[in-house]
């Protein structure tokens, strides 16, 4: 108790930061990896082959790399002097994107057969197929996996602390440094993450009753 | 659904433009890439000097005792995740309540705290001065809890007249779950298993954090400790050793692919699971674990039969 006491304003800081970093690369991620799962089944062979080796490199790299690629390679490529939120999030989207890519790409294989086919007969585009008929039919089953993903984003956001990135890690690397027992500072770390865990949990719980449909 | 259900056959107008899209798809990646090279070489990342320091006899030894490094908590932490994942299994399909809750509450704790936490809490609470096994003890802890799960989906996922007729013969508790029930998980749920083990290889990378010498950390070591033209060669040594890493996640990637491809192949037995990451799902919380653990295997069916049979797939690795 002490130590959260203690230590509160930076708990609270940490806390934002992990939501924060959480939500923004939430969207990139969700954004990416919509667009992908596109491009892995789009008629255009160059955008399926780019598709499958992003899935393929980024599902293979682990994050840790990937931090340090955008720690120290990016900055160069870009321009030097970017934050390290900014940077952390962006490893973060990029890495999560590969995962929302194969669920969605997943989530349309679900989707029954006849109703692309009822799109094309129509008249439809490829891209009114996707955006219209198919894409909308596939979040149903695209939310469980996806939710799990998101809490998997979540806890990888602990890493961006490594990465000079003030979020909850950060708060429990300084209290261990500062020299507290490591095994209060651990459950209220767990309880600020299981925190954030159940409300994702609980988001995607009420969105997939409201999707629900009697079939 | 396979891809070509989307799109019609194309005819001489599409042909036109999806090969328009795909020269401007192709210009804009390889743009892309270009302005990337550009600058890095511009500033002077990729000068054959930054490159040389591969050729030095030390740092190449640095970089094999990393592997090593690398590959000796690997093998500790999938031992004892495999392990811990057959005991934590057995003990939340315990006819004990007790001992179920004890599993369940272990294993849902450790699946939803970040592994990076557990690992950091380990090293410096017990494990200071041994950062390879707090490394391992981590990651053990961690994948046991996921593998525990997916072995008691693949438990779950045997047919109910086996145990039953394992009774009628007589056989005891332990007897029906070593030699009838787990033998067959193991066998269904195998890809799932080694790609939970890629998982592990990856998550080595966390000892970067707590300073284990692995390769992410040499790579840092290496960089951070020659000078080159005035420079660090930090992006030469990322690329070197992103490499390295890549390549041993793939290969391991591809062997669950081909186990499983394996598995399809055979008409005996259950089914073979899909070789996807049941931690890409990653931590499901409280009641619904069994049923999120149940879609993974279930969202993992089509995506996986369909990059084996669409072709579409372009080995673009396991669905889900």
């Amino acid at each position: 108790m002490n130590v959260l006491l203690d230590y509160f304003p930076e708990f609270r800081d940490g806390f934002i930061g992990t939501v924060s970093i959480t939500a923004v690369s939430t969207a990139i991620a969700l954004v990416l990896g919509v667009v992908i799962a596109g491009f892995r089944v789009s008629p255009v062979p160059p955008l399926r082959w780019f598709g499958t080796a992003w899935v393929t490199l980024l599902r293979n790299t682990p994050l840790t790399l990937l931090f340090l690629v955008t720690t120290f390679v990016v900055p160069e490529i870009l321009f030097p002097g970017m934050s390290a939120f900014v940077l952390g999030s962006l490893a973060l989207g990029f890495y999560t994107s590969s995962f929302v890519c194969e669920a969605v790409r997943s989530g349309i294989n679900t989707v029954p057969l006849g109703q692309a086919e009822a799109a094309r007969s129509l008249g439809m585009t490829f891209s009114q197929t996707l955006r219209l008929i198919v894409l909308p039919q596939a979040t149903r089953t695209v939310l469980p996996p996806m939710s799990s993903i998101l809490i998997a984003l979540t806890k990888n956001s602990a890493i961006a602390g490594a990465f000079s990135v003030t979020e909850l890690f950060g708060w429990q690397k300084l209290l261990s440094e500062e020299g507290y027992d490591i095994v209060p500072i651990f459950l209220w770390v767990s309880l600020a993450y299981l925190a954030v865990t159940f409300t994702i949990s609980g988001i995607f719980r009420i969105l997939e009753r409201r999707l629900e449909v009697a079939r | 659904m396979s891809a070509s259900v989307l799109f019609d056959a194309p005819g001489p107008k599409a042909i036109v433009r999806n090969r328009v899209y795909a020269v401007l798809g192709t210009a804009t990646i390889l743009g892309l890439l270009a302005v990337m090279i550009v600058r890095l070489s511009e500033k002077g990342h990729l000068a054959p000097e930054m490159w040389d320091i591969f050729n030095y006899a030390g740092i190449r030894q640095n970089i094999a005792d990393a592997v090593l490094a690398t590959l000796k908590a690997f093998g500790i932490a999938a031992v004892g995740s495999l392990v811990l994942g057959v005991l934590l299994a057995v003990a939340r399909l315990s006819d004990h309540k007790p001992v179920r809750w004890l599993a369940t509450g272990f294993i849902e704790l450790f699946r939803s705290i970040p592994l990076l936490i557990t690992i950091y809490a380990v090293w410096v609470g017990f494990l200071t001065d041994y950062s390879m096994w707090a490394l391992a003890v981590g990651l053990s802890v961690y994948n046991g809890c996921v593998q525990a799960e997916v072995l008691r989906a693949g438990v779950n996922s045997v047919p109910r007249g086996q145990r039953e007729a394992a009774y009628a013969l007589g056989m005891s508790k332990t007897q029906v779950m070593a030699t009838v029930l787990m033998p067959q998980a193991v066998r269904a749920m195998l890809p799932t298993i080694i790609s939970q083990l890629v998982v592990t290889l990856k998550d080595t990378s966390l000892g970067f954090i707590i300073l284990y010498p692995e390769l992410l950390q040499t790579a840092r070591l290496i960089a951070s400790n020659t000078q080159v033209n005035g420079m660090y060669p930090y992006v030469s040594t990322i690329v070197v050793i992103g490499a390295i890493y890549v390549a041993m996640c793939m290969a391991l990637s591809a062997f669950a692919t081909w186990i499983e491809k394996r598995g399809r192949r055979a008409k005996t037995g259950i089914g073979t699971a899909a070789a996807a990451e049941p931690a890409a799902a990653g931590a499901v919380l409280g009641g619904e674990a069994g049923q999120a653990a149940g879609n993974t295997v279930i969202m993992g069916g089509p995506g996986g039969g369909d990059g084996a049979s669409g072709g579409n797939g372009a080995g673009g690795g396991p669905g889900n």
